[in-house]
C-alpha cells in the first residue's frame, strides 16, 4: 500500500463573529466544516470549489497558520516513515515539519518582500534552518534558478523583486519553497494572476520538479481545467465541505454531485459557435444516494470515488 | 570567484538604479528641493564655523558666541539738549542727542565730566552689521552671526537626535503592537492616547521647573514625548498592513521565529514611514527648543531661542526695526531651519507615498 503523505481527518475551522453592544451577539462561521482526505506521497490533490468555500483555510489550518478548530491532521515523518499527528510535535518535530510542507501564494506580486533580493529571499529557508555552509547556501540557490529556469542565475540573485515579470516572481516563488526540498507543497491558487500563455509553463515546470523531487501538491484552485492539468485525484469543496472526491478523470467524467456538475458545466468553451447547456439542478441521484446510505457523510460510489451525502438543496440556487 | 564579483557589481549596480529613481522623484517635488536647499545651508553654516575657528581665520577673542566680544569704539560730540523745541537743530525733543552726538546727562561715568564741544569716546553695543561683524554684535560685542553658526549646530543636534530617539521608540513599539496584538496592543495604544492627550510645552515647562534641562536632555524627553504619542499609531497601521502580506506567512510556514519576522520582514518595510516621521519631527524639536529657550527655561549657553531671549531680556525687542540684527536673524534662522526639514519631509512623501506621486 502506498504511502500517504498527509492525512486530514474531520478537519474543522470555525471563526468567531462578534458583533453588537461589547460583543454580545457570538454567532460562528464554520469555514472549514468536517472534511477529510489523504494524499499519497508524490501524487497531487486539487482542491476545487468557488470563492470563499474554505479551500485556502484549509490549506491555512495544515500549514499550521491559523489554529484548526477540531480535527486530526497527520503528517509523513520522513526519518520514522511513520505518520506523526501535527498537534503532538515538539519543538525538534516542528523545525522538521517546517521542513517538509511549504506554501505557494496566490499572488506574486506580494509574496515576495519587496526589500529583499532575490538570492536573499531563497536563502531565507536555508538560513533559518541552517543548513550546509554559506557557499553550499550559495550554490544550493544558484542550482533552484536554473532549475526553475531563471538562467543565468548570477543575472538574478541581486535583483530586486520589482525587476521581474509576474512569471518570473512565480519562478521564484517557486524555487524558494523547493530549495528545501520538501515533500508536500500547498499551492494556493499559483497560477490564477498570471497571464494565460505563463500559466503553462509555470504548471509544466511544477510538474516536472515534483517527478524529480517526489513532491506532492495540495493545488487549490477555481479552475477545473488547470487541476485537470496539475493532480491526481480533485475534491471539490462547497460551504467548507468536500461533497464530492475522486480521479481526476473520473470526476470529470462522471460527477454525481450537482454542484460538482453546475461546476463542470460553467467551464467556458473557446468557440463562439458553441452554445453552452445551462446545467439544471438535478437533485435525483444524490436523494438516492443518500437514502440507500442514510449513516455515512461520505458514499464511495465504486472507483475511489465519494460522495457527500449532506443535504445541499438550501444552500444551493 | 569571478562570478561573486560579477554579482557585488550587480548589485551595486542595482542600489544605484534604486537611488537615482528615488533622488528623480524627490527632485520632482519642488517643496522638497527649496527644503533641502535650506536644511544644506544651515548645515554648512553649522559645520562651517568650527572650521573658521581651527584654520584661525577667526579669532575666538573676538567671534566666540559666548565669550569672545569686541569694544568697537565710536567717537560722539558731548551736546546740550535745549529745554524748548523746535530750535534750528532739533526739530523735537526726540531728535536730540542727533547721530553722533551725546548729552551729558547720558555719559553715567562719574570718573569722567566732559564738557560740552568735547568729543567723548563710547563703546557701539549692539553695533550695526559691518564687514568685520556680517550681522552686527549683541549688547555684550558678541558677534551674531557666530552666534546663529553657533545655533544651528544646536538645532541639528538637538532636532536629529531628538527625532532619532522618538523615531526607534515609535517604531519599535508600533510594530510590537501591530504584530503581538491583543492585550500588548491595547495597552500601547491607551499609552499613546494619554502621551497624546498630554499637551507637551506645559510639560516641559514643568519638567525644567524640576530638572535642570541640559541639550542632551531635552533632546530625549523631546524624543520620549514624540516617539509615545500619535507616530505609534500611525506605523502600527502600516505594519499592521505588512503583518498579512504573504511572504511574512511564507516567512512562518518555512519556521521563522517571531524575532525574525519581526526584525527581517516587518522593520524594513515600515522604515520609510519611520523616516518620514523622523524628519518631520525634526521641525516640532527645533520650535520646542525655541520657545523654551525664549521662556530661559532650558541650561543652554547659546542658542537660536537664547539669542531672542537675550534680545528681549535687553529691552531691544520692542524697539521696533531699530535694532533688526538682534532679533530677526534668529528668528528667521528657527523659521527657516523648522520649515526647512518640514519641507523635505513633504518631499519625501512624494518619494514614499506611491498614492501622492504625480502621474
Amino acid at each position: 500500500m502506498k504511502k500517504n503523505v498527509i492525512e486530514v481527518k474531520n478537519l474543522e475551522k470555525y471563526f468567531e463573529v462578534n458583533s453588537g453592544f461589547l460583543n454580545r451577539n457570538k454567532s460562528i462561521v464554520k469555514a472549514v466544516d468536517n472534511i477529510s482526505f489523504d494524499i499519497p506521497l508524490g501524487e497531487s490533490l486539487g482542491l476545487v470549489g468557488q470563492s470563499g468555500c474554505g479551500k485556502t483555510t484549509t490549506a491555512r489550518s495544515l500549514c499550521l497558520l491559523d489554529q484548526k478548530t477540531n480535527g486530526e491532521v497527520k503528517f509523513y515523518n520522513t526519518e520514522t516513515q511513520e505518520m506523526d499527528d501535527i498537534d503532538n510535535f515538539d519543538d525538534a518535530n516542528l523545525k522538521k515539519f517546517r521542513r517538509n510542507i511549504q506554501m505557494i501564494f496566490q499572488d506574486p506580486y506580494e509574496s515576495l518582500n519587496p526589500r529583499w533580493t532575490i538570492k536573499d529571499i531563497i536563502l531565507e529557508p536555508l538560513n533559518i534552518h541552517n543548513i550546509g555552509t554559506l557557499n553550499d547556501r550559495e550554490e544550493a540557490v544558484k542550482e533552484i534558478l536554473t532549475t526553475v529556469g531563471l538562467t543565468p542565475p548570477e543575472n538574478y540573485m541581486p535583483r530586486y523583486p520589482h525587476e521581474l515579470s509576474g512569471g518570473q516572481r512565480q519562478r521564484v516563488s517557486i524555487a524558494r519553497t523547493l530549495v528545501m526540498k520538501p515533500k508536500f507543497v500547498v499551492c494556493d491558487e499559483p497560477t490564477s494572476m498570471l497571464d494565460v500563455s505563463i500559466r503553462i509553463s509555470i504548471m509544466d515546470l511544477m510538474l516536472n520538479l515534483a517527478k524529480d523531487l517526489e513532491v506532492s501538491y495540495l493545488y487549490i484552485t477555481h479552475d477545473l481545467a488547470v487541476a485537470r492539468y496539475m493532480c491526481n485525484r480533485i475534491a471539490v469543496m462547497f460551504n467548507g465541505k468536500i461533497v464530492e472526491i475522486a480521479e481526476t478523470e473520473e470526476l470529470l467524467k462522471n460527477p454525481i454531485h450537482p454542484y460538482t456538475k453546475r461546476l463542470i458545466s460553467s467551464i467556458p468553451v473557446p468557440d463562439p459557435q458553441y452554445q453552452r447547456q445551462e446545467y439544471e439542478l438535478n437533485y435525483d441521484e444524490l436523494d438516492e444516494i443518500i437514502k440507500n446510505n442514510p449513516d455515512d457523510d461520505m458514499v464511495d460510489i465504486g472507483g475511489n470515488h465519494y460522495i457527500a451525502t449532506h443535504d445541499v438543496k438550501d444552500s444551493l440556487y | 570567484m569571478n562570478d561573486s564579483i560579477n554579482e557585488k557589481e550587480i548589485q551595486k549596480k542595482v542600489r544605484r538604479e534604486a537611488f537615482k529613481r528615488n533622488w528623480l522623484l524627490f527632485r520632482q517635488s519642488t517643496l522638497g528641493m527649496i527644503g533641502l536647499g535650506i536644511v544644506f545651508f544651515f548645515f554648512i553654516l553649522a559645520i562651517l564655523q568650527p572650521i573658521l575657528f581651527l584654520t584661525g581665520a577667526w579669532n575666538e577673542a573676538v567671534y566666540h558666541p559666548v565669550v569672545g566680544y569686541e569694544e568697537i569704539k565710536v567717537n560722539l560730540l558731548v551736546v546740550e539738549c535745549p529745554d524748548e523745541y523746535p530750535t534750528e537743530k532739533y526739530e523735537s525733543s526726540n531728535a536730540c542727542p542727533g547721530d553722533g552726538e551725546i548729552t551729558q546727562r547720558q555719559i553715567y561715568n562719574p570718573n569722567i565730566n566732559p564738557e560740552v564741544g568735547d568729543i567723548h569716546v563710547a563703546l557701539l553695543q549692539p553695533s550695526p552689521p559691518s564687514a568685520r561683524h556680517l550681522l552686527g554684535t549683541d549688547s555684550l560685542g558678541r558677534d551674531i552671526f557666530s552666534q546663529i553658526m553657533e545655533g544651528s549646530q544646536v538645532a541639528f543636534l538637538l532636532g536629529l537626535l531628538s527625532a532619532i530617539i522618538g523615531v526607534s521608540i515609535s517604531t519599535i513599539l508600533g510594530t510590537i503592537a501591530a504584530f503581538y496584538g491583543g492585550r500588548v496592543d491595547a495597552y500601547l495604544m491607551r499609552q499613546s492616547d494619554l502621551v497624546l492627550m498630554l499637551p507637551s510645552l506645559p510639560l516641559l515647562f514643568i519638567i525644567s521647573a524640576f530638572a535642570e534641562l541640559k541639550i542632551w536632555h531635552l533632546a530625549i524627553v523631546l524624543g520620549v514625548i514624540g516617539g509615545l504619542g500619535g507616530s505609534v499609531i500611525t506605523i502600527k497601521s502600516q505594519a499592521l498592513q505588512v503583518k498579512v502580506k504573504p511572504f511574512v506567512d511564507s516567512a512562518r510556514i518555512t519556521g521563522g521565529s517571531n524575532m525574525t519576522i519581526l526584525f527581517s520582514h516587518i522593520l524594513p518595510n515600515v522604515a520609510p514611514l519611520a523616516l518620514l516621521f523622523m524628519v518631520f519631527s525634526v521641525t516640532g524639536a527645533i520650535a520646542s527648543e525655541s520657545i523654551l529657550s525664549f521662556l530661559g527655561l532650558l541650561n543652554i549657553e547659546m542658542s537660536w531661542g537664547i539669542m531672542i531671549y537675550l534680545s528681549q531680556t535687553d529691552g531691544y525687542i520692542f524697539s521696533g526695526m531699530a535694532y533688526w540684527w538682534l532679533i530677526l536673524p534668529a528668528g528667521l534662522a528657527v523659521t527657516f531651519l523648522a520649515g526647512g526639514f518640514y519641507l523635505v519631509g513633504r518631499g519625501l512623501d512624494d518619494v514614499f507615498n506611491p498614492r501622492l506621486r504625480k502621474r
